[in-house]
């Protein structure tokens, strides 16, 4: 367990090295969350209040989902193994005695809550200033925040044992470009990282939710907002643990297939 | 210590001949070829050996060294090193052994070496005062004491391979295979990993395996030779076997070149495996 822990503090004290990154990752996610903001006030006047999502909670969703961007986003993957699957950078990794599942998983999580933590307390803190239409809120109640902390880690793993297959099926086709644009680009908008998913249309809604997408940061955002309550955000909850066990049992049996007919490119 | 008995390994190549026209044709259909890389190869390598495994290029060495490092399953054949088999139980049997890939890095890029190594000590779960006893011999032996705090990305290419050699020992293989550790690097620098690995090999009795192009490496490293060539076992002995070899074949030949190198050429040459 040590050496996995490892990974991950070895990945997060590098994800925390480079400081100016994070000053311009702040400016970027500062302008994009008011300009959602923007948007949806617009929509909710002209609408005349009727929204999915009543607008306070839109707004505290906007801001979670600019704070936490790092987290969730699976188009920034792990650019390293990707190069390694491709270059053949993964021999050294297979002469360790290691998981190459859980090694590269620990150090996965390691990298995004890293980032995720550099971002979010400068984001945070300006969310709390800003003009009160903008103003981010706090959880409703006690309740909600230990829920939404309990399905923030949860809606992470899911990411993250998702981007572990987007791995794994690096090793079948080498070049990871089609997957990941194909992959990333589905989930960026079916996981409510565009619009929130209570905007999406009823009878699609219905769809998305029997997949794993939804159990994403859509889970926690909503909870802390108050938009998800009661036995709905419980049942969530044990669909998110559901997805998290399925797509990792996947993943180790798609890795377990890949490390047999293992090639390294390169020489 | 390694049983290598009567091992394969082919790889399938996608070929097609140049041009856009042919590109186009390939995605349609694909023209694979079999390529054998290793073919019946055997040999046997006992406790405390050093053994230097020449061919030219594509030969199939490193193939040999990555099945040996349980990274590759071959095809077919028998390979048991300390009573395992390789890429049976390879997160156990990794414990034992090292390799070091010349041309690749195993340190981390953008943190300092000593993290890298502090890395390693928790995957091999290297008892402290064990690792820090073992830190300070290499840090002698390699003269690393200025290099552990730089970046890996900030080295020059012999400072880095001494700190990759020193990395693969951190946690005392039994075994250790070499893939062209010195590739690139200058005269100095090459001694000193000469140097560095024969003392490994008196002090610890740690079973060497190089592969490498640079005949000089094997003068002052191997007392036994193994030489492949087009994925078989040519030669096993030791350098001057190969030497003699080579001059039976030279007394054909009007040139009578002294250089190592030459002679190689000329064996690899008459041996038709270029």
């Amino acid at each position: 367990m040590k050496k996995y822990y490892c990974f991950f503090k070895l990945r997060f004290s590098t994800g925390i090295q480079y400081r100016m990154a994070s000053v311009t990752a702040l400016t970027t996610q500062l302008i994009w969350g008011l300009m959602e903001c923007l948007a949806y006030k617009a929509i909710a006047e002209a609408s005349g209040g009727n929204l999915p999502m009543n607008y306070s909670s839109i707004v505290t969703y906007i801001w979670l989902k600019e704070a936490l961007f790092v987290l969730f986003n699976t188009w920034a993957a792990d650019n390293d193994l990707f190069a390694m699957i491709a270059n053949g950078d993964i021999a050294y990794e297979l002469c360790r005695p290691v998981s190459i599942y859980s090694m590269w998983f620990s150090r996965t999580v390691g990298a995004r809550i890293a980032g995720a933590i550099m971002r979010c307390i400068p984001v945070l803190l300006c969310a709390f200033l800003m003009p009160k239409a903008y103003r981010m809120t706090l959880p409703v109640n006690r309740v909600s925040f230990w829920l939404f902390l309990l399905t923030l880690f949860l809606a992470l793993g899911i990411t993250v044992t998702f981007c572990m297959l987007v791995y794994m099926l690096c090793f079948f086709t080498i070049s990871p470009q089609g997957w990941r644009m194909v992959l990333t680009g589905a989930v960026d908008f079916l996981s409510g990282n565009i619009i929130p998913l209570p905007f999406f249309p009823k009878k699609y809604l219905f769809l998305l939710e029997l997949s794993p997408f939804s159990y994403m940061q859509n889970v926690p955002f909503r909870i802390y907002s108050g938009d998800l309550v009661g036995g709905e955000a419980y049942q969530c909850i044990l669909k998110q643990v559901f997805w998290l066990v399925t797509l990792m049992l996947l993943g180790i049996v798609l890795w377990k297939r890949a490390e047999k007919r293992i090639i390294i490119q390169g020489g | 210590m390694i049983e290598f008995n009567d091992v394969c390994k082919s790889y399938r190549v996608a070929r097609r001949e140049s041009g856009l026209g042919n590109a186009i044709k390939s995605l349609f259909k694909r023209e694979y070829s079999t390529i054998n890389a290793i073919n019946h190869i055997s040999f046997s390598i006992d406790d405390g050996e050093m053994v230097g495994y020449i061919g030219p290029n594509g030969a199939g060495k490193s193939t040999t060294i990555k099945i040996l490092s349980g990274i590759l399953t071959p095809d077919s054949g028998n390979c048991v090193v300390n009573g395992q088999i390789p890429w049976k139980d390879r997160k156990e049997y990794t414990r034992q052994i090292s390799v070091v890939f010349g041309q690749r890095s195993q340190l981390w890029w953008d943190i300092p070496v000593v993290d890298s190594f502090e890395l390693l000590q928790a995957i091999y779960s290297i008892p402290a005062p064990r690792y820090h006893n073992k830190l300070e011999e290499l840090t002698q032996l390699l003269h690393l004491e200025e290099l552990l705090k730089t970046p890996t990305r900030q080295l020059s290419l012999g400072q880095r391979m001494r700190c990759e050699i020193a990395a693969s020992l951190l946690h005392e293989p039994k075994l250790l295979f070499l893939d062209e550790p010195t590739i690139g690097l200058d005269a100095v620098s090459k001694i000193a990993v000469r140097d560095f690995i024969k003392k490994m090999n008196e002090e610890h009795k740690t079973t060497v395996i190089l592969t490498t192009h640079d005949m000089q490496d094997i003068e002052a490293i191997a007392k036994r030779v193994i030489l492949i060539g087009k994925g078989q076992k040519l030669m096993d002995g030791t350098l001057e076997d190969l030497r003699l070899e080579a001059e039976s074949i030279e007394s054909e030949n009007e040139s009578s070149e002294t250089d190592i190198d030459h002679i190689i050429a000329h064996l690899y040459a008459k041996l038709n495996i270029m």
